[in-house]
């Protein structure tokens, strides 16, 4: 054997076991929250996920709250999130001078890097007093529309939904722009020669990126998931299944944080990591529909190699 | 008669200059073949024709693009219209991931066309008159992705002819293309110049000498020599267009 195949070989073999120990932490940390829910599992069986009290004192836990909350907020989240995070995407690819390109896309990014804490802060001290007053202000007829019933606490489903969507812009619109960057720049010219105008030939763009754009937002979407500590701050941390946006309310990641080093007995504590099984089993869900989306992205654009940046993996709750 | 006139034309990337002072006249229903090495600024002067560079930064220009005696610089001349007018095929066939009828139909809906009837008619026409409508007509609602690249090609003429152009711009339509595919493009530039006039950039001088009326040698950003293209196949005036046509360097 040549000592360069065996370089070959020592090399694959190498990369291979550093790509094999991230299946192998997946499945560990699968196997182990399986593992130190058992107790919960076995006592409530599927009716964990659908019900609806969460009584520690009488050992009663069921994590439908919870469920709601967090695709509650993040699906609110989404909504508010995606056509800003488009819109910033086409301005920074398709629409601003060449000179201002890359600091805006680094200074979109720069919001990806600020904690979720000073998120959290700035929600509780700014954003929380805001949306009080803009219930205070709702008009009586929108107060029968269950959208906007209960009292106007300011902390709630509409201050987590709002603080969501500022987290999830970044990553969203940065994958967005990555993906209109790699759109031949001859669909446009097509477009173009046809006499389209530069809104229409964007739009071209913007179509030929579709899978990849909305893979984008479902990326944007499985980060929101698990979004904890700013959402613990604002969310109100009521465990109830309602429509409202005002009504206090409870996410997946909230509770498990809040209730933790709390959780007494064992049951209890079981309870809490099997919502950790749950929302793991669910962001996972979502990142592999993500993943799935950009894929056949790719497998149409395949003459043009399209690098993704890595930010499904931080879409995963540590 | 002219269709488009051309005088003291230059072009520049930035700051450096490449085309220079292009004077010619392109007749009405008649192929025009631009030929000559690479770099010679050919595709730059195509793409000036139906201002495709208006859309690159740093691009400018000097002298005078007339079509039909109208500038098309000038400022009466809005460039979304005059791409309406002035179709243009590209090297590599370039569909839109979208059905072959919407591909053919996307010129027509931007324009504002919503009748049904009416798209249907020029879709089947436009495919007709690119010699795909036989090999597509069962098919019209699959992906554009799944035609051959001699289909993709023919597809986007069609595309390029539905809104009805009076000119066609070719660049290299067919190098991407095997001799069959090469033989199929060709025979349909021969046809279609009954209908437009066409302006037809080509690395292949057989090409050039088979499908053209009149032929443009450019070198290094100047047009050498302009003129029938039996003239400058077989009695070339200058040294150099002499030298390229032989094969004798290029």
């Amino acid at each position: 054997m040549t000592r360069r195949s065996s370089d070959d070989r020592f090399f694959r073999l190498a990369t291979g076991a550093v790509a094999a120990l991230v299946l192998l932490i997946v499945i560990g940390i699968g196997f182990e929250l399986t593992r130190q829910s058992t107790m919960s599992i076995r006592k409530f069986g599927f009716s964990f996920w659908t019900g609806t009290t969460w009584d520690p004192v009488s050992g009663d836990f069921g994590a439908r709250p919870f469920i709601w909350g967090t695709l509650y907020s993040s699906v609110l989240a989404l909504l508010l999130a995606a056509p800003v995070a488009l819109g910033i995407a086409i301005y920074i690819s398709e629409l601003s001078p060449r000179m201002l390109r890359q600091p805006l896309a680094y200074l979109t990014e720069l919001l990806a890097a600020i904690p979720s804490i000073v998120y959290g802060l700035w929600g509780v001290f700014v954003l929380v007093p805001i949306i009080r007053k803009l219930e205070l202000a709702t008009p009586d007829f929108l107060k029968k529309i269950p959208l906007f019933k209960g009292p106007p606490l300011g902390v709630g489903m509409l201050a987590a939904a709002v603080i969501l969507a500022i987290m999830v812009v970044p990553f969203t619109s940065s994958v967005a722009r990555e993906i209109l960057k790699n759109v031949p720049s001859a669909q446009r010219e097509a477009a173009y020669a046809l006499g389209a105008t530069r809104w229409e030939a964007i739009k071209v763009a913007v179509g030929y990126g579709k899978s990849g754009i909305i893979g984008a937002i479902m990326l944007g979407f499985g980060r929101a998931l698990g979004e904890t500590m700013a959402v613990t701050m604002v969310i109100g941390n009521n465990p109830q299944v309602s429509a409202s946006l005002y009504a206090p309310q409870y996410t997946m990641s909230a509770v498990i944080a809040n209730e933790f080093t709390e959780a007494a007995d064992e049951l209890y504590l079981h309870a809490l990591i099997e919502i950790g099984l749950l929302l793991f089993i669910i962001t996972i869900g979502v990142n592999m529909i993500s993943r799935l989306l950009i894929w056949s992205m790719k497998a149409r654009a395949n003459r043009k190699a399209i690098s993704m940046p890595m930010l499904a993996d931080e879409a995963v709750p540590a | 008669m002219t269709k488009i006139h051309v005088r003291d034309f230059d072009f520049f990337y930035g700051a450096s200059k490449v085309l220079h002072g292009i004077s010619m006249d392109m007749p009405d229903k008649q192929v025009t073949a631009l030929i000559g090495p690479s770099g010679c600024g050919k595709s730059t002067f195509l793409r000036s024709i139906n201002r495709m560079n208006d859309i690159i930064p740093d691009a400018r220009h000097d002298g005078l693009i007339e079509i039909d005696g109208k500038n098309v610089y000038g400022g009466g001349t809005d460039a979304v219209e005059l791409r309406r007018r002035v179709g243009m095929v590209f090297q590599k066939s370039n569909p839109f991931p979208k059905s072959i009828f919407d591909n053919v139909a996307y010129g027509l809906k931007i324009g504002g066309m919503r009748n049904r009837r009416q798209l249907n008619e020029i879709v089947e026409k436009s495919l007709t008159r690119a010699a795909l409508w036989d090999e597509v007509k069962d098919r019209l609602q699959t992906s554009a992705f799944a035609l051959s690249g001699g289909q993709q090609q023919r597809l986007c003429i069609a595309r390029a002819l539905a809104v009805d152009p009076e000119i066609l711009l070719m660049d290299e339509p067919a190098s991407a293309l095997d001799p069959i595919a090469t033989a199929k493009i060709e025979e349909l530039i021969y046809e279609l110049k009954d209908n437009f006039t066409i302006v037809i950039v080509t690395h292949n001088m057989q090409q050039a000498a088979r499908v053209s009326d009149r032929t443009a040698f450019f070198m290094l950003g100047k047009l050498v020599e302009y003129s029938e293209t039996k003239t400058i196949f077989m009695n070339p005036k200058q040294k150099m267009t002499e030298d390229y046509v032989t094969g004798r360097f290029g």
